[in-house]
């Protein structure tokens, strides 16, 4: 029991490459998703969905999906764009943000749909 | 014609440096000492000594003091508070006025704070518990080079706290395992690895051959995994010059961040180093060796939250705290104090946590509080409930006396990191559920599973 195993990763693995926070955990539900959107909104940041493809995923600027949520605090509409984006970019990463605008930073970002990585 | 007429002899302190109806300026230094006397010496006269043995005065009277304004230069020692308990202890709030210090010199401040006063024979021991900079001050000094914000965009992390590991043996490695171990933390998962404090520029570890396979080692985690990554590569070193050389060479080889010992290589050059940083756009974390040399005696020296105010004006955009977990509840309360210090942009005075006034910082980013020693992945839960987000946690034993090396340790930390961030978000409250989300966790990580079973008895 317990034999030691081999943690791999590899250049030509995509396995091995991680979009930061959450993205060592499984992939999330929609009720899930939907708890993730719930902080947000409660930490009154502004929500909003970027993309980029999988290959792409260290840069800091991915592709805004329409424009931040400026106001929106239903998790249903929010929720309603990020599946929008992702049935038209299914093979893409999708990412819930939350902006914080009284720190000019970014509250928290995460993948909350991941493209096929055999696409990689 | 001039009031006074010199008059060559000792006179009581108290006379002129106790003042209790004295209302501080807004630009005056404040601090708070604890003084412990040695003989049933009044209150009031050992506290005027250390007013004015800090600031003009000396042990007797001189004729030039009548060349200047003292109502203008001296410090005044306005209030005095019993400690309930102890006989011949008591705190001293004594006011500085701003001319008696350079600007952007913390330097300065200490010369005059933490001079002869420490020395004084009428006191057994004195402790210098807190500093309120005015803010006039505080925007003549440089601060942080970058702060956590900007570190935050810079590393393209947000939304957790920051994970590292230290590399051990601290000393005896070659540069070429060195680089190595680094590797294996850097692919598994953590953010960062770094220099031990001690590991300099030895024979067997030449800085130069250090920082190169080091950074072929970062280079390859951050491709392997795609996300941005840094060693802390220590520029400590026996001279400025030596110093500023090696900042540049990490520099030149891409490094995203250098690390300083502010007290041992000096508030001077760190201040220095700090700039430098500003200027090439380096991350700076900062270690404190020595600090309980000057810190730890509840009773004499300098409290660590002196310590971090001063290092947040001189520069640094890390500085290591305690870890809070598993400590003595005053100690735990002064630890989220000096939190408080790095982080706010105001601390509102807090005599629980230690706070003894009010500190603006103005425009000064608030940096990273780095949590070390002795944690591991079942500390996760209250580490994450207590610091939460904005905090550096130094996972070394944890990561590399991992029973499958390195980077599966640091795979386990991060899961163990995320589930907990994940629980917070979901409104999870982490110091109840701290097993269960450990334990939900690994069933999707055999790395954490073993891990957690490794540390089992800390449970």
């Amino acid at each position: 029991m317990n034999a030691m195993q081999d943690y791999h990763s590899g250049l030509n693995d995509p396995n091995s490459r991680k979009f930061e926070i959450f993205s060592y955990l499984p992939e999330m539900s929609d009720e899930h998703i939907e708890l993730q959107i719930k902080y947000i909104i409660n930490k009154g940041w502004v929500p909003a969905i970027e993309h980029t493809e999988p290959n792409n995923v260290d840069g800091h600027y991915w592709y805004f999906w329409k424009l931040p949520m400026f106001g929106e605090s239903k998790v249903d509409n929010i929720l309603a764009e990020a599946k929008t984006c992702h049935r038209i970019h299914p093979t893409d990463h999708i990412r819930l943000v939350g902006y914080d605008n009284k720190k000019q930073s970014v509250g928290t970002t995460m993948v909350i749909y991941r493209g096929p990585i055999n696409k990689f | 014609m001039s009031s006074k007429s010199y008059q060559a002899g000792v006179q009581q302190y108290r006379n002129t440096y106790w003042e209790p109806d004295y209302t501080p300026k807004e630009t005056d230094f404040l601090a708070c000492f604890k003084i412990t006397t040695k003989n049933p010496v009044c209150y009031e006269e050992a506290a005027a000594t250390v007013a004015a043995e800090s600031s003009t005065g000396t042990w007797t009277h001189v004729w030039t003091d009548l060349f200047i304004d003292l109502e203008r230069y001296k410090a005044r020692a306005y209030h005095i508070k019993d400690i309930p308990g102890y006989e011949n202890i008591f705190y001293a709030y004594i006011a500085y006025p701003i001319d008696l210090f350079e600007e952007g010199s913390i330097v300065n401040v200490f010369t005059s704070l933490l001079g002869s006063v420490f020395n004084l024979n009428i006191l057994r021991a004195l402790r210098l518990e807190d500093i309120r900079f005015p803010i006039s001050y505080v925007m003549t000094c440089g601060g942080p080079p970058n702060g956590m914000l900007v570190e935050r965009d810079k590393l393209n992390k947000y939304g957790r706290s920051l994970l590292g590991s230290p590399i051990k043996p601290k000393l005896g490695l070659s540069a070429k395992n060195y680089g190595r171990a680094v590797y294996e933390c850097l692919r598994g998962g953590l953010d960062f690895t770094k220099d031990d404090e001690s590991v300099h520029s030895q024979a067997i570890i030449r800085w130069r051959d250090r920082f190169e396979f080091v950074m072929e080692a970062v280079k390859k985690a951050e491709a392997e995994t795609g996300e941005r990554k840094g060693h802390l590569l220590n520029v400590t070193a026996a001279t400025p010059e030596e110093m500023y050389k090696r900042a540049e060479f990490a520099k030149e080889l891409g490094a995203p961040i250098i690390m300083h010992d502010y007290i041992i290589g000096g508030i001077c050059a760190n201040t220095g180093l700090a700039n430098w940083c500003r200027e090439n756009g380096m991350l700076l974390h900062i270690q404190r060796t020595m600090h309980a040399v000057i810190d730890r005696h509840p009773f004499h020296g300098v409290h660590s939250r002196v310590l971090s105010k001063i290092l947040r004006l001189s520069g640094g955009d890390h500085l290591h705290t305690g870890t809070v977990v598993e400590r003595l509840e005053s100690e735990r309360n002064s630890t989220l104090g000096c939190i408080d210090i790095l982080r706010e942009s105001y601390v509102k005075e807090n005599p629980d946590h230690g706070i003894m006034f009010d500190q603006d910082w103005g425009l000064t980013p608030g940096i990273f509080p780095v949590a070390s020693g002795g944690i591991h992945v079942w500390h996760m839960p209250a580490l994450v409930s207590i610091f939460g987000d904005d905090a550096v946690f130094l996972f070394g034993g944890a990561t590399l006396g991992h029973p499958w090396g390195n980077a599966a340790g640091a795979a386990a930390n991060r899961i163990a990191l995320e589930a907990c961030t994940d629980a917070r978000n979901q409104g999870i409250n982490l110091e109840e559920q701290s097993k269960d989300i450990l334990r939900d966790a690994a069933q999707h990580s055999p790395e954490l599973k073993i891990a957690m079973k490794t540390w089992h008895e800390f449970e």
